[in-house]
């Protein structure tokens, strides 16, 4: 019954987008439609072969999504940094904005693409990779909802692709980090709707009395970003048949809408939800349980609390009122307490086995994750104060601190996350080589030195020109003197990305030849998994 | 319009700001109430349970 509603449902989906197509009134919007309609009708050609058929009952965990998941997570990371890396490139060589890719490969179109591959489909498709393969595992119990969680999963791929293709083609909302149009925002929305009800679920049928930290960490990821993408994106269609909106707020008040969703990105999407990972795989890596359950208790609780409150640290010396701007910076002071204490907890974890820092080069990963964590929560509340701010603000230091929390913090945990959870889900005694995961590491840490330096040097240097008055009150520098003066900090950003990206590849690398060749392991506990295609 | 501003930010300002202060307060004060070491030992310990397969498995 179920497979022929499906079938009703795809084919109405492929009839209506093929209608949609035909009508569009822009290029993104048509090629979207067209997208639609593959789509549709290749679900519906599968869901027809597949009628019929013995349904089996699964048992055991469903790592289905999350096998699929790890590989994805690393191709999106390599992508995500392999366009980083370009447009690192563009702005130090502007002759990299190729003529004939005018309005497609140009940085405005590109820089989108970049960080929403490395926020959105790096960055989130391993939340939802880790957030399934952890809620099952301290639950005691198999994901909720059956398929729905491969409906969660592909689902979000698909806003992935429309939105990366959306970029190119020029649909976009102009808002930051928020950047695809109406039609992925509301596909978007029922996807994270699905996303909550089988977390949700699976915690319902938990086989533990109580829910641990780390899926506290997931919820409030997954409820929150679902509140902010929806006040956020309230849009306007101007068409049913294209792809442009009109924003419901304008102004400051929109202004500050915006730096609510933002920064609160920041902190539900990229460090809740990553903290989550980190109270999971690290105690899991190092082989024993999280320093102070207690701290890790105040912690959530005090990153819920202060974090919604940080956006207007974004918008000093603007339209917004100071009371606005001082009640951010004040609680992104605050924030440096809570965050603290969170590094704190993730680190000490280690205590009494600080010699796995020397044999386990996963384990240094986390540690190192840790504390750029610590390090870019601490640089972040003092760039929210608004003296620094008015230097610092408009700057390639903000850059810095960002790609310092970026690939830093999440990058790291994720690659921590990845080598642990790859011999896990395809059933391997261990890695393929601990020789290439250190050289991963290294790559990684002296990237991220060289990106976050170069750029502490050319913002407070640019910072400090834009503001230089002579003796009689004038500017002394023009905005093209900042630019000429950045070029060689620049060609050292670049760098620093190429070596993150040449670790980003070795590791894909590492872990195909860990399911490829590394050892089964012995363990009598699920047959051989298939391995990935 | 601006009133119904003023009697939300009047709230926000006061009674709200006080319940949700006091909710933090009360969440960490929970923390640390009398034997609550047992049971943070216990949950601190789950990612160690059902490391392969679900509560309750037989296969």
């Amino acid at each position: 019954m179920w497979d022929y509603l499906k079938l009703v449902i795809f084919a109405l989906i492929t009839v209506l987008a093929a209608i949609a197509a035909s009508y569009a009134r822009d290029v993104a919007y048509q090629v979207h439609a067209i997208l639609v309609v593959l789509i549709a009708a290749g679900l519906f050609v599968y869901t027809l072969r597949g009628v019929g058929s013995e349904k089996v009952v699964e048992t055991g965990y469903m790592d289905g999504p999350i096998r699929v998941g790890a590989a994805l997570t690393a191709f999106w990371g390599v992508v995500g940094f392999l366009v980083g890396t370009f447009i690192a490139f563009q702005l130090a060589f502007p002759d990299l904005n190729f003529a004939w890719a005018e309005g497609y490969l140009n940085f405005g179109r590109l820089r989108p693409l970049h960080t929403s591959a490395v926020i959105f489909a790096f960055g989130g498709t391993a939340l939802i990779t880790s957030s399934f393969y952890v809620v099952q595992r301290t639950s005691g119990a198999r994901l909720w909802g059956g398929n729905l969680a491969w409906f969660v999963f592909w689902g979000y791929q698909i806003v992935i692709l429309l939105a990366a293709t959306g970029y190119l083609l020029g649909a976009t909302h102009g808002k930051e980090y928020a950047e695809p149009e109406w039609y992925t925002d509301l596909w978007l929305t029922i996807v994270w709707v699905a996303y909550l009800l089988v977390f949700l679920g699976t915690l319902m049928k938990r086989k533990e009395p109580h829910i641990y930290v780390a899926n506290w960490f997931f919820l409030s990821f997954i409820v929150t970003v679902a509140m902010l993408h929806v006040v956020n994106n309230l849009a306007v269609p101007v068409s049913i048949f294209g792809s442009k909106s009109v924003q419901l707020f304008a102004g400051v008040q929109d202004a500050m809408t915006q730096w609510w969703y933002g920064h609160n990105a920041v902190g539900f999407f990229l460090t809740a939800g990553f903290l989550g990972m980190m109270y999971y795989f690290v105690p899991k890596q190092a082989e024993r349980p999280v320093f102070s359950y207690k701290l890790s208790i105040i912690h959530f609780w005090a990153l819920i609390f202060l974090y919604i409150w940080a956006g207007p640290h974004h918008l000093h010396y603007t339209a917004l009122p100071d009371w606005a701007s001082t009640l951010g910076m004040v609680f992104s002071i605050v924030l440096w307490m809570p965050s603290w204490g969170g590094m704190i907890n993730g680190l000490m974890t280690l205590s009494g086995a600080w010699d796995k820092l020397r044999t386990d080069p996963v384990i240094r990963m986390m540690v190192v994750s840790i504390g750029f964590y610590g390090m870019s929560t601490f640089e972040g509340p003092m760039m929210s104060i608004r003296a620094v701010n008015s230097l610092s603000h408009y700057t390639d230091w903000t850059i810095g601190h960002v790609h310092s929390g970026a690939l830093g913090w999440n990058g790291m945990i994720t690659f921590g996350m990845l080598y642990f959870l790859v011999p896990k889900l395809w059933n391997r005694a261990g890695l393929y080589s601990l020789k290439l995961v250190s050289w991963h590491f290294w790559l990684a840490t002296i990237g991220i030195v060289l990106y976050a330096a170069s750029m502490w040097v050319t913002g407070i240097m640019e910072g400090l020109m834009w503001r230089e008055v002579d003796a009689q009150g004038f500017l002394v520098n023009s905005f093209a003197d900042t630019v000429a003066a950045k070029f060689p900090m620049y060609v050292v950003r670049g760098l620093g990305g190429v070596l993150f990206l040449g670790g980003a590849l070795i590791m894909c690398y590492n872990l195909w030849m860990t399911v490829k060749r590394a050892p089964a392991a012995e363990a009598a506990g699920d047959a051989a998994a298939a391995p990935a295609e | 319009m601006m009133d119904t501003y003023g009697i939300m930010r009047a709230f926000a300002d006061s009674w709200f700001l006080i319940a949700m202060f006091a909710f933090f307060i009360g969440a960490a004060l929970f923390a640390f109430r009398p034997g609550s070491n047992k049971v943070h030992k216990d949950i601190a310990n789950i990612p160690f349970r059902h490391e392969d397969k679900p509560a309750g498995d037989r296969d």
